[in-house]
């Protein structure tokens, strides 16, 4: 009954079982390598957060030693912290990959989005990603995105079909049967891939730390001028905080998600090293969104009205 | 959660499982226990469900609004889709796929059980075992999932009396292990009260088992390959082509069963073609043996040509290739499947064109009798079909091998997911009773 960490004995070839790392790294691995082997044109969904930073470790995992057959997008809001642009080019150049940047600022900049009034431009972020993939003609779109985040995220599927105009209808979903997936599209539509679907937080974090992947400092705790909105602590910034009412301090604070600054909150923390990190989410009492993404309270149903529209 | 270390965080596995239960046996009720006292869920997740029930002028949290995510479910207070759950204790952690009970969601189950080493049959132990609970083990058993659990709920409803879970566990044993599931676990729970579930019961000390929770923790996940079929669905070629590795020509894929080991002759299927594994690669890492569900690349020997929707498997237990497949099948899409149908079949990598030659039989899952030609399976509709393959395929059966005997229909038009497949000869049936008052109008 002690099944723990994979090992065959020797000689007999009696395998155990895989330990949950393993057998989640081996899953995302198949579906990379289904994807590669069924579409055109592929490309994987880079903010530079944890979750697409292990992606594209799974990705240079599955493919070795050739290289990743996939580019990468990302959407920029404008917003976005320093540290995680650099960490996104440098690790572009590292891996010799091609970025594709679709940037919000460039539609509000047009006229085409308007900034809306509390600053926040993650849902405006759906736009651009949308048209960036009728013009490139992408037809799979891998995104980080868990089940384990959001209710309306655990009802989606691995390989998950969005029509001409991106939207996804749960109540169309395609039944996934054993690890066959079907990606079958039209011209025009196009398949959002979830490699990590089945991986929680501390799935992520436990990855990250076995393998050794570094990651922008912001998610290890630092000093930070930060002030608080709606019970999150903010970054000043350009984007448009604090205001007048709202007083900045000094705090020791570090991310559990990397989004746009305008609504991505920090946490008060100490964990400044993998270990202390993992530590601290295990005894965590809120969930990561819950904890630091002001964009998901806007109603019971954001996310799935969000997704429906096209964002990722 | 919070007094898990880091070091007991890794060293554990993987159970995924599923539920199954009709609408009123406490399902939702069960699965927000088991989150619920396993500290799985969030403060600020009990906040917003807290949030919403007082906006629906509910004076409790109502718990299955922990599972209900979708708006169309929240307005109906139904569950219509699969969903997803995790969850973990310091032993194990845990992939619930969190299926609706009604009857007309039949194929949801099957989705979910198709995945699952282990589903759980609820029933109201007031009630015993219904209709519905037997459509669940013959389920269970069609799918092969390798563990069942009996969950006999509600027995505070039933002053916790031993003779009333004994006579269910009895009857429920008999009717599953006919049918052909391997193992029975049944276990006296109140959902409700939270007897059983993961703390043991005060009220049902005649009972000696584990509680649910721990059942599910110790339950093995493991298995015994010596006996399987070796066999690797190719995915993709690496081929990098680059002055550092000019040769390299590696088989990507993840071995469906069985394990491989270097040095083995192979066969590729379905041309034919026999070489030697001369190396495998785990992620990047050399190993000399690799087993089922492992991601690997494999080298062969010889250069030979292979691509992707062939499969390796050891020269010495190679499955005869077939363009005659005749499964038992699932219809999972709302477009019926008629004989004449023109369909696109996914085994493993490969797709191919196909037909369906004969529908011989749907089951009425009720009395597991068998209803002759019945010209279309529509939704929800379990049935044998016999169907013709553009190209030779390698299919074992599906009682060997749930990966290598399963296979998925698509329309080829809209690209529709219509059936779900298993090869072979159907679960061990108990003679066909053949009720004439439910000849027809069965609508699963």
């Amino acid at each position: 009954m002690t099944t723990t960490v994979a090992q065959a004995e020797e000689g007999t070839g009696v395998p155990y079982a895989l330990s949950h790392l393993d057998a989640l790294e081996s899953e995302a691995v198949h579906i990379f390598r289904e994807v590669a082997g069924e579409f055109e044109r592929p490309v994987i969904l880079f903010s530079g957060g944890k979750d697409s930073i292990v992606m594209l470790h799974l990705a240079l995992k599955a493919f070795a030693p050739a290289a990743v057959p996939f580019s990468l997008l990302h959407v920029d809001t404008g917003h976005n912290f320093p540290e995680v642009l650099e960490y996104r080019d440098r690790a572009v150049a590292q891996h010799g990959l091609r970025l594709h940047v679709a940037s919000v600022q460039d539609y509000i900049d047009r006229g085409v989005l308007k900034e809306r009034p509390d600053g926040t431009r993650n849902p405006l972020q759906t736009l651009p990603l949308t048209e960036r993939i009728q013009a490139e003609k992408f037809d799979a779109v891998f995104g980080g995105g868990r089940r384990d985040e959001e209710k309306a995220r655990a009802k989606e599927r691995v390989f998950s079909l969005r029509d001409e105009f991106s939207q996804w209808d749960p109540r169309r979903q395609r039944p996934e049967l054993w690890n066959l997936y079907n990606g079958r599209h039209a011209p025009g539509e196009h398949v959002r891939v979830f490699p990590l679907s089945n991986w929680t937080e501390l799935d992520v974090w436990q990855y990250i730390a076995r393998e050794g992947i570094e990651l922008p400092q912001i998610y290890f705790a630092h000093e930070r001028e930060v002030f608080k909105r709606s019970g999150m602590w903010l970054t000043a910034g350009e984007w448009g905080g604090p205001k007048d009412t709202e007083t900045v301090e000094k705090r020791q604070v570090r991310y559990r998600t990397v989004g746009d600054m305008s609504c991505t909150g920090a946490v008060d923390s100490e964990a400044v090293t993998l270990e202390q990190v993992i530590t601290e989410i295990a005894a965590s009492r809120l969930t990561e969104r819950g904890a630091t993404r002001a964009d998901d309270k806007m109603s019971e149903a954001a996310m799935e009205d969000r997704k429906r529209e096209g964002y990722f | 959660m919070s007094t898990i270390t880091t070091e007991e965080l890794s060293a554990t596995t993987l159970l995924r499982f599923a539920t199954a239960g009709s609408v009123d046996d406490g399902k939702s009720t069960l699965v927000g226990r088991l989150l619920h006292d396993s500290k799985s869920v969030l403060t600020d997740q009990l906040e917003a469900v807290e949030h919403a029930s007082r906006n629906r002028g509910q004076d409790a949290p109502d718990l299955a609004l922990l599972t209900d995510g979708l708006r169309a479910e929240r307005e109906q207070g139904i569950t219509i889709d699969v969903a997803y759950r995790y969850f973990a204790t310091p032993r194990r952690r845990f992939i619930l796929a969190d299926t609706p009970g009604h009857v007309q969601y039949t194929r949801n189950m099957v989705t979910g059980a198709s995945t699952a080493e282990l589903t759980v049959i609820l029933v109201d132990a007031r009630n015993g075992v219904v209709e519905q609970t037997r459509r669940h083990a013959a389920i269970a058993a069609l799918l092969r999932v390798p563990h069942v659990v009996l969950a006999v709920n509600k027995m505070d409803l039933v002053d916790y009396k031993e003779p009333v879970f004994a006579a269910i566990a009895e009857e429920f044993t008999a009717y599953a292990l006919e049918l052909g599931v391997p193992e029975i676990t049944a276990i006296p729970i109140s959902a409700l009260a939270g007897d059983n579930v993961v703390d043991p019961s005060a009220n049902m000390d005649w009972y000696g088992g584990p509680t649910f929770l721990e059942h599910l923790e110790t339950v093995p996940v493991a298995h015994d390959l010596s006996h399987c079929h070796a066999r690797l669905p190719v995915q993709y070629v690496i081929r990098p082509q680059t002055t550092e590795h000019p040769d390299y020509r590696g088989y990507a894929g993840q071995i469906a069963a069985g394990s491989f080991h270097v040095g083995e002759a192979v066969t590729v299927l379905p041309s034919g073609r026999a070489s030697r594994v001369l190396a495998i690669d785990l992620l990047g890492e050399p190993v000399d043996v690799a087993w089922t569900t492992q991601s690997v690349t494999l080298l062969l020997e010889d250069d030979i040509d292979i691509s992707r929707g062939d499969l390796i498997v050891p020269s010495k237990d190679a499955p005869a290739t077939t363009q005659d497949i005749e499964a038992t099948v699932c219809h999972v899409a709302d477009q019926a499947l008629t004989v004449g149908h023109r369909v696109l079949l996914k085994h493993g990598t490969r797709t191919v064109k196909a037909i369906v030659k004969d529908i011989p039989s749907r089951l009425t899952l009720d009395d597991l009798s068998l209803h002759p030609h019945p010209g279309q399976l529509v939704a929800n509709d379990i049935g044998r079909v016999k169907i013709r393959t553009a190209e030779p395929l390698p299919v074992d059966s599906y009682s060997d091998s749930r990966r290598t005997g399963s296979f998925i229909l698509i329309d080829p038009n809209d690209g529709t997911t219509l059936t779900a497949g298993m090869v072979g000869e159907s679960f061990a049936s108990p003679e066909p009773v053949k009720d004439e008052s439910d000849d027809d109008g069965w609508d699963f």
